[in-house]
């Protein structure tokens, strides 16, 4: 009678901890349910809004006084040359230092401090780089409110996304590689950039989407530098019809990108002004969310198949 | 830099040919290493070239303005004729919105976290990871929109007087926004825990609740403060959802219901006008920055000695 008591109460005890596993289980899930959402209604919102403003018009127009004649051209070129300049610098750099911390630096203080450092930029406000965008490239070197002054802000924005890549892709490859090389009488170079390189590439290739992808929505920092909100003309053409042939004044013009554009349309007054805001939203989240999910994808494929 | 008389040496090879060769191939692999370390070092240069930067023109704004006005002045109004130079309001729109950012990013956070790894089916994990990280993807700008256009609105629906700009729904956009880097930074925490501790407590009866609460976290602890303090750092310095949605007036208020500016936002709103290179106008934004920045260094260096603190050593 008195076991048969206990042996209940103890029964109770155990469903009453089942219990909060299951109220914790729909926690969680109610949690993530937020998350989705929210993302969901972010995103039926702008389609809803913006998609049918999208036609070819949009994107081939310039901006203008008038909603209904506006469009996204000086952007999206804007937005293209800006990241080309930001990948010129950002992923030699990146790839470079990564290949520098992972493979020769020694244990010293300043590697150390390298370290530290890659770790606190990452932590950086973006706008901080703005300023000193602002401050350096703006000013001090003189390139003014100029694509490469943007191109390069960004650029070092992303440098610490791209080293971490590399060298966690480094440093996934087995050391019984390395000594093979050595084993055959290859300097470190070679090493380096007839084994190492090739093995990582995949992986090095998802930081730089990833660090390029973010690059593309940035606002703050190009809004820093002080880049026009109002351009209604397409930098020169890199490529000329006279010798020799390629030019690099682009680099110097006066510029727009997506986010601006679009920061620019929503602070408006103007209703339909917010619906050019939805539609150049929209055009930014596809390609965003595109470049994430292939960097995802690669990073999927890349762990089905590679094995050491 | 594949060199191909480094794979064939030439077939005679004198004593003095050998050693140019050794030499310059030596001479090579230094050149590289050095230029590899000087795109290491870059990154050092960044950090000093920020920090000179920003004190240098600080610097000159404090001639203009003491510090002690800067640090107690109630008023932020540096474009008026009646200048004032008190970075309190921004500070107070800066914390409000970081706040309310927070009571969303952390208790969601942190819950998605713990069923992510301790509850979740395989399969739900598999799907919602990558799905978290494009939220994470999703540009700043577009947050922004999303949060005056349809946020703001549909609070309005159940708190009426809340103005077209205000600091809550800025911060409630910007917390689901930190989410996914607070949960899959403390997941990661979680799941590098051993499976030993979580068998060890399943074997004295402890059911996943328990397991999850009283021995997954407190073993992972650094990683789940490391990911706080990162949520932190994130929402303080976050610019285009507060540009957006809050407003840009600096209104020293602990009212999240207010519209008001942040330190992020306030550099905007400068950077949209036309300031003169030189002007106090110009060098506010950079004594603002040098306050944002040393703000997030300071969580930053917070978070490095939690983590250090109390690092567990399997």
């Amino acid at each position: 009678m008195r076991e048969d008591k206990g042996l209940s109460e103890i029964r109770n005890i155990i469903a009453r901890h089942k219990l909060w596993d299951l109220i914790f289980m729909i926690i969680g899930v109610l949690a993530l349910m937020i998350a989705v959402l929210t993302f969901m209604a972010l995103f039926s919102h702008m389609l809803i809004e913006g998609l049918p403003r999208l036609s070819w018009d949009f994107f081939t127009s310039f901006p203008s006084r008038r909603p209904g004649s506006a469009g996204i051209l000086s952007a999206w070129v804007g937005t293209t040359l800006v990241m080309l300049v930001t990948a010129v610098a950002a992923v030699p750099m990146g790839i470079g230092a990564g290949i520098y911390l992972e493979e020769y630096a020694p244990k010293n203080l300043i590697t150390e401090i390298i370290e530290i450092n890659v770790t606190n930029l990452a932590g950086v406000p973006s706008i901080i780089y703005g300023l000193l965008a602002l401050g350096l490239f703006v000013h001090q070197l003189g390139f003014g409110q100029s694509i490469l002054s943007a191109g390069l802000a960004l650029a070092l924005l992303i440098l610490p996304v791209v080293i971490v890549a590399t060298r966690e892709a480094i440093r996934a490859i087995p050391v019984v590689i390395r000594e093979g090389a050595y084993a055959l009488g290859a300097t470190k170079w070679q090493t380096v950039s007839d084994h190492l390189l090739p093995y990582s590439a995949a992986g090095i290739l998802t930081g730089v989407i990833i660090g390029l992808a973010r690059a593309i929505g940035e606002t703050a920092p190009i809004i820093t530098i002080g880049a026009l909100t109002f351009i209604a003309f397409l930098p020169p053409s890199p490529v000329q019809p006279e010798f020799p042939f390629l030019s690099f004044e682009w680099l110097m013009a006066p510029f727009t990108v997506m986010p601006i554009q679009m920061f620019n349309w929503i602070s408006r007054p103007e209703e339909a002004f917010q619906v050019n805001a939805a539609a150049a939203g929209l055009v930014l989240v596809v390609m965003t969310l595109t470049m994430n999910a292939l960097a995802i994808y690669l990073r999927y494929r890349m762990r089905k198949n590679i094995k050491w | 830099m594949r060199s191909p008389v480094i794979a064939q040496p030439p077939e005679e090879v004198s004593g003095s040919k050998r050693l140019a060769y050794r030499y310059r191939r030596h001479l090579g692999e230094r050149f590289i290493e050095t230029l590899l370390f000087l795109m290491a070092f870059a990154s050092v240069a960044i950090t000093i070239a920020i920090v000179a930067m920003l004190v240098k023109e600080s610097f000159i704004f404090f001639e203009h303005v003491s510090l002690w006005d800067f640090l107690t002045d109630t008023q932020w109004t540096p474009l008026f004729d009646d200048a004032h130079y008190g970075i309190l309001p921004l500070v107070s729109g800066t914390v409000v919105s970081s706040a309310v950012a927070l009571l969303v990013a952390i208790p969601l956070g942190t819950i998605t976290a713990i069923y992510l790894s301790e509850f979740a089916p395989f399969g739900v994990r598999e799907a919602a990871k990558p799905f978290l990280e494009l939220l994470g993807g999703v540009p700043t700008v577009v947050y922004g929109y999303f949060a005056l256009l349809f946020v703001t609105p549909l609070l309005q629906k159940i708190l009426p007087e809340l103005p077209g700009f205000s600091l809550l729904s800025a911060g409630l956009v910007m917390g689901i926004m930190i989410i996914p880097y607070v949960s899959s930074m403390a997941e990661d925490a979680m799941r590098a825990v051993p499976m030993n501790l979580r068998e060890g407590s399943y074997a004295m009866g402890a059911t996943r609740f328990q397991t999850a609460i009283r021995v997954v976290m407190p073993a992972a602890f650094s990683g789940i403060a490391a990911a706080y303090i990162l949520g932190i750092s994130r929402a303080v310095g976050e610019t285009m959802v507060v540009a957006v949605a809050a407003g840009m007036q600096p209104n020293l208020t602990w009212n999240p219901m207010e519209p008001a500016a942040t330190i992020t936002a306030y550099i905007v709103q400068v950077s949209l006008g036309d300031l003169p290179h030189g002007s106090i106008g110009y060098q506010t934004i950079f004594a603002a920055g040098l306050t944002l920045l040393l703000l997030t260094l300071t969580f930053n260096i917070i978070g490095h000695f939690l983590r250090k603190r109390y690092r567990e050593v399997y």
